[in-house]
């Protein structure tokens, strides 16, 4: 059994056929974790002893010939904005220090239910914002196909270690791109589920009507089934969805012939990388031999989109971040001798510069006298970006486009401004304000090597048409 | 928003102290740098007519359905075991067992 190669189905059948056990799976990827996570850095945290527990569980399963779940005996990694039992829960930054969440998300609970072994937790940019995880304070991830460089972020970690062969297949989170563009990056498949399609049940808030769960995998079919597993109506998430989850996985083999495919103009301007832009032509030529129909539509609002989802991102972070004061879990500045002191002294020690910046940020949006310019502004240039998605899939079934403007890029080239780093999410975060769904599929390598993502965009909650066409473009790709 | 954009030390002051943040002697001046360059960034918004276009806070309401506040996503009003507060309180920083303690409330 190779690591490498290992994907859901082949994991499943490995150990229905009896050929390999799930304790086996698990001790051989915490292996490959002890001999290499050492310089990529992807895991924070290793939760053993609920790993071995569950493996041991289902190679009962296995040994009595029972019928094995979905995802049984698949070793998975989460990123560590999730609360999971048996490890701690840091989000990639300080002021959580100590604290191991008493329950479990709702998503890595039924990544469980379903038969998978929880490796552990990811390192990610602190409270998921960054776009190159360099914002952990547990130190950045490097990427496995180019050490020098950044894996993106802010789930840098779950895409790496995917990457690395640590992990079948991961959880992050996405509000602005930190699915897409580290999956891009590392050459993996991540996928941003519609606004309201997986459960946000025990994920650490940080923007509330932007933040999404989605799964990290090898290959398209893997994150189907993943994203089958982890979605649907939860009681404990009022902004989950009761619609009906659609067979993801055993959807895409159906024909994608016939299907419209609206290219965006607005993605393909200055400042896209010319091997990007070639890549994606690639694609859009075999999706055309597919005998989908590609044609030019037009969203119109595009270049507004950053500033946007940075006023209304920002805001809700301050408010939701508002909730780490040092009194119920996490770090306490000891020094303070009274409770305001207390409350600025634990924050400002377990704060990094990005999170501090961004609930500034968000503060002064939201404070007296500026609210209607800035935070009001931004919900209604909302309004007209999301409308620029439905009149645009009122033409077409999917868009495609790039995930990012350049490739990953190296450790330390955008951390001294701010907005140079904003702008490296102009091709994610539209999406991510509109509630749609999208995917990052790999497409090819640049000259150096570097892996290109390409980005299939969905109506809500239409993941199985988008699934459906990133299958093509794995496919058309060989 | 523009005109007069340019974010203070005092501005910065006092956004920190809403936020609860304390920031250091050498952390002022690099904040007041960087919200001034995001918030020239963000004036772009300005140059859209946004008169009559109702404020989005949340996908359900573009959709026309889900989320409107009918109380058709809300669960039944049931009482359900909650987290054991020992597990809890195992992660506080300072606690009895049955409260969370913090310093002295009332500053004089």
């Amino acid at each position: 059994m190779e690591v490498e190669s290992l994907t859901i189905d082949a994991a499943r059948s490995a150990m229905a056929e009896g050929t390999v056990t799930a304790t086996a799976l698990a001790e051989m990827h915490y292996d490959r974790i002890a001999a290499e996570d050492g310089r990529i850095n992807s895991f924070l945290s290793l939760s053993r002893e609920r790993a071995m527990a569950q493996a041991e569980k289902i190679d009962r399963m296995a040994a009595k010939g029972e019928p094995l779940p979905v995802m049984a005996g698949v070793p998975v990694g989460i990123k560590d904005v999730l609360a999971m039992q048996g490890a701690p829960a840091t989000a990639g930054s300080l002021i959580l220090k100590g604290y191991w969440p008493p329950y479990d998300a709702t998503a890595v609970a039924k990544l469980e239910a379903a038969g998978a072994i929880l490796l552990g937790k990811l390192n990610c940019d602190e409270f998921a914002m960054g776009s190159s995880n360099e914002n952990s304070a547990y130190g950045p991830v490097l990427n496995p196909k180019a050490l020098g460089r950044v894996p993106g972020g802010s789930s840098g970690g779950s895409a790496a270690a995917v990457a690395a062969d640590f992990a079948v297949a991961t959880l992050g989170s996405d509000t602005g791109g930190s699915i897409r563009q580290p999956a891009a990056f590392c050459g993996v498949v991540g996928v941003l589920p519609t606004y309201g399609r997986v459960s946000r049940y025990g994920l650490i808030a940080f923007a509330s009507s932007l933040d999404r769960v989605g799964p990290f995998a090898k290959n398209v079919k893997d994150a189907a089934t993943v994203l089958q597993v982890i979605a649907g109506k939860d009681v404990m998430d009022a902004t989950s969805s009761d619609r009906p989850v659609e067979d993801y996985a055993g959807g895409l083999t159906k024909p994608v012939e016939g299907l419209r495919v609206g290219v965006p103009q607005e993605y393909f301007g200055e400042g896209l990388d010319p091997e990007i832009r070639s890549a994606i032509e690639g694609v859009l030529d075999g999706l055309k031999t597919a005998g989908c129909v590609v044609k030019p539509v037009s969203l119109p609002h595009t270049r507004y989109a950053i500033p946007t989802y940075y006023v209304i991102a920002t805001a809700e972070a301050s408010s939701n971040l508002s909730r780490f004061d040092g009194v119920r879990f996490g770090l306490r500045a000891e020094e303070a001798k009274t409770l305001s002191a207390m409350f600025r002294k634990t924050r400002d020690a377990g704060f990094g510069a990005e999170v501090k910046r961004r609930i500034l940020l968000g503060t002064y949006a939201l404070s007296a006298g500026y609210y209607d310019a800035y935070y009001r502004k931004a919900q209604q240039v909302r309004t007209l970006l999301t409308r620029d998605f439905l009149a645009a899939f009122a033409e077409v079934d999917v868009l495609v486009a790039p995930v990012t403007p350049t490739p990953a890029f190296k450790l330390g080239e955008k951390t001294d401004d701010p907005v140079k780093m904003y702008l490296e999410d102009i091709y994610s975060v539209a999406a991510s304000l509109a509630g749609v769904c999208g995917v990052s599929v790999p497409c090819g390598e640049t000259r150096e090597g570097l892996p290109i993502g390409v980005q299939v965009m969905g109506r809500h909650f239409d993941e199985a048409v988008m699934l459906r066409v990133a299958q093509a473009v794995e496919t058309a790709r060989g | 928003m523009s005109e007069q954009a340019g974010v203070t030390m005092e501005d910065v002051r006092r956004v920190a102290e809403l936020a609860n943040l304390e920031l250091t002697a050498e952390e002022e001046p690099r904040m007041q740098r960087d919200l001034n360059a995001i918030l020239g960034h963000i004036a772009q918004l300005n140059e859209l007519d946004t008169a009559g276009v109702a404020p989005m806070a949340q996908v359900g309401e573009m959709l026309g359905g889900a989320i409107q506040g009918h109380g058709e996503s809300l669960r039944a009003d049931e009482v359900r075991p909650s987290v054991d507060r020992a597990a809890v309180m195992a992660s506080a920083p300072e606690t009895d067992g049955r409260f969370f303690k913090v310093p002295k409330v009332i500053e004089r």
